[in-house]
């Protein structure tokens, strides 16, 4: 009996002294992204950005004399892990603002969650509209879908003179399907007709049905809007059916120049920025991250880096790191980022222009992109 | 009551192709019928590759009675060998033809392997365990693959020859789905050989017949159920590599859905029948690529294959080329 008091007194008293403990040293930002799985590219590429970011933040002393602690974390591009993986960041590792998720269907699986616990989230790259809409906290740091479908369509029809457009869609992916209806729209004001619009599941490996259907109906462009794993399969059996007009599609693209052949020529996409654009902030974003990486950084990095920029910029005016003095610090955005000027409308979401990017072969033989046009809004 | 829907159909064509003013009606009914053919070879492409993996799934079943789930991931690692070939020696004839035979050889000792390993000593065992055991096999593989360091979990290009368009009056046909519909066809005729004219083969139908009497008349039975699976194996790979080279990406979970879809072909065809998982095959994959073509919703196309499936089996229970067990009590 006696030694169960002394037990519970004791217990008693180092609860009490854990609660006591002093407010954490270093700020803490949790990243989710797909590190392995059909989406690895982007998401290795947005993490190296935001670790680039960290790292040159940190060099320099830090935000206020705080460290950054970054903690990343894999969702397979699967919402489920997304889940798990930033229960695991607010519950376990104590963050409060978390960069990610990227894919707009992993992001929209936690911002509900995000919002109800105050905790800042920024999705680099996710562009259906749906995101931002669970509240104030979350913020997004590049254009949306209904922007870039718009941009699309633009682009088909008053660049590349296009009269009849046939769009191939994920009828299962809200990326997508946002991005089809987006273009669309665009594509019909700028006074083409769309010819075909055929669907497929997310996972399917054959669309030779559906090809068969758009070759016959005679298209000047088609329309791909879909992620780089995907379109390299999609391109291929286009380009073996004999239909060889250009093709355009959007952000999920970037990663085709390692992942697909010759087939992907005469393609274009609408990308947040040109790796060879001669801005000051570009250039030297790129040859940093050169140095770290020995790889040309595609847009998911910059977005990964302006991520953490942003949060900085914010931090800095607000003077302490508690979320809600965060959160409006963020709303006041105005700066200039490596994707571009950015400020954010009402709706959390970035105010800035779209570069298109063509897909050609380099002076090595290799796949790679040049800058096309510009866009805005 | 069915005889008046051939009339029908034809009667339907010909108003639809009347109908479209385009075109002339001579100009439209050319072009649909070079539309169906095309959509035709399409099918038949992929149900080349169906019915070469369904082969194995249905030889395994005949002749011990198990169903060897791991076979789809077999196919995986088929396609993987044929990868690291083509990535050393490029797609040129020797290339591709060695990639083949390096697919076949690593699946038969992989199988060979398993077989040993996890199969035989369950083969007196109920065979609820050895159905588990397959399943086992199966996630092994996948998650062996994910882990290894020079393969990983994520998605890598195949190497593939350049496509060239093939134009002959009403078909249009890509060289990519020539070796496959071509080499396809070559192993199930080799196949057929082996089983039907050679003394192994009748061996195999004998054990697949009564392995306890096979024994007796000195057929070394397991060394036949081993052949049995090899061969099996060998199908799986070719057939790995044909659908890496026609959808040229390749990851550790690709043998899954094929292998779901071989396995409903297998049974369709009526399992343990040979032709059976041809004709199978064949079914499904035009089936999938016939929806996908007329049906307005073609995200339905594999819901629709299945449901073919259920109705064939309510019809006739053993498949369509099935026999009916009997069962003396």
């Amino acid at each position: 009996m006696k030694i169960l008091k002394v037990m519970a007194a004791l217990s008693a008293v180092a609860l009490a002294l854990a609660g006591c403990n002093s407010k954490s040293s270093t700020i803490k930002i949790g990243s989710i992204g797909p590190l392995s799985g059909p989406y690895a590219v982007y998401g290795g590429d947005c993490k190296n950005g935001i670790e680039l970011a960290v790292n040159e933040i940190n060099a320099a002393g830090g935000i206020n004399g705080q460290q950054i602690e970054l903690i990343a974390e894999d969702d397979e591009g699967q919402p489920e892990k997304s889940v798990s993986a930033y229960k695991k960041l607010v519950t376990k590792d104590g963050a409060k603002i978390i960069i990610g998720s990227l894919t707009s269907g992993c992001a929209i699986a936690i911002t509900p969650l995000a919002q109800a616990q105050k905790v800042v989230q920024i999705a680099p790259a996710a562009t259906a509209p749906a995101v931002t809409d669970a509240g104030n906290f979350i913020f997004r740091a590049c254009y949306d879908d209904p922007f870039q479908g718009t941009v699309g369509g633009k682009f088909a029809g008053e660049n590349l003179g296009a009269k009849k457009a046939a769009i191939l869609y994920d009828i299962g992916n809200d990326y997508s399907v946002g991005l089809t209806e987006n273009f669309e729209a665009a594509f019909q004001k700028a006074g083409g007709t769309i010819v075909s619009k055929e669907s497929y599941s997310t996972g399917d490996k054959d669309f030779n049905a559906q090809l068969t259907k758009i070759k016959n109906a005679n298209p000047d462009v088609v329309y791909l809007p879909d992620y780089y794993s995907t379109v390299a399969l999609i391109v291929k059996q286009l380009r073996a059916q004999g239909i060889n007009t250009p093709i355009v599609g959007a952000d999920g693209w970037d990663g085709l120049t390692e992942n697909a052949g010759d087939e992907v020529l005469n393609g274009f996409y609408s990308n947040h920025y040109a790796a060879d654009s001669t801005e000051p902030k570009v250039q030297n974003f790129v040859t940093n991250y050169k140095a770290k990486y020995s790889l040309t950084p595609t847009a998911f990095a910059a977005l990964g880096y302006d991520s953490v920029y942003m949060l900085k910029d914010a931090i800095l005016k607000a003077g302490k790191t508690d979320s809600e003095a965060v959160r409006s610090a963020l709303e006041a955005t105005n700066g200039d980022y490596v994707t571009g000027h950015l400020t954010f409308n009402e709706k959390h979401n970035p105010v800035k222009g779209a570069v298109i990017v063509e897909l050609v072969k380099g002076a090595d033989g290799k796949l790679t992109t040049v800058y096309k046009a510009t866009v805005n809004p | 009551m069915w005889n008046g829907v051939p009339r029908d159909c034809i009667a339907g064509v010909f108003i639809l192709n009347y109908n479209i003013r385009e075109k002339s009606f001579l100009e439209n009914t050319l072009n649909s019928t070079s539309i169906f053919i095309q959509q035709f070879v399409n099918g038949l492409s992929l149900g080349s590759i169906y019915a070469l993996i369904a082969l194995g799934y249905t030889m395994v079943y005949g002749i011990v009675k198990l169903i060897n789930f791991a076979h789809g991931d077999v196919m995986m690692i088929g396609a993987y060998a044929g990868y690291f070939v083509l990535t050393a020696l490029g797609t040129t004839a020797l290339g591709m033809s060695l990639a083949f035979v390096a697919a076949m050889v690593t699946c038969a000792l992989l199988i060979i392997l398993i077989e040993r390993v996890a199969y035989r000593p369950l083969r007196s065992a109920p065979r609820l365990n050895s159905l588990i055991t397959a399943i086992a096999i199966e996630l092994i593989l996948q998650n062996l693959m994910r882990v290894l360091p020079f393969v990983g979990p994520n998605p890598r290009q195949y190497p593939t020859m350049a496509t060239v368009n093939f134009n002959w009056g009403l078909v249009s046909i890509s060289n990519i789905q020539v070796v496959v519909i071509v080499l396809s066809a070559a192993l199930m005729i080799i196949l057929n050989y082996i089983v039907n004219y050679t003394k192994v083969g009748k061996a195999m139908k004998a054990v697949s017949f009564d392995m306890g009497a096979s024994s007796l008349m000195g057929i070394n039975v397991n060394r036949i159920i081993t052949l049995t699976f090899v061969i099996g194996s060998v199908l799986a790979g070719a057939g790995g590599v044909l659908y890496a080279t026609a959808y040229p990406q390749i990851d550790p979970m690709m043998g899954y859905i094929p292998g779901l879809k071989a396995f409903v072909a297998a049974v369709l065809g009526g399992i343990g029948s040979i032709p059976g998982a041809m004709v199978g095959g064949m079914i499904l994959g035009i089936a999938e690529t016939m929806v996908k073509a007329y049906f307005p919703a073609p995200q339905y196309a594999d819901a629709i294959s299945y449901c073919i499936l259920i109705l064939i089996l309510l019809v006739k229970p053993a498949g369509l080329l099935g026999k009916k067990m009997r069962v003396k009590v």
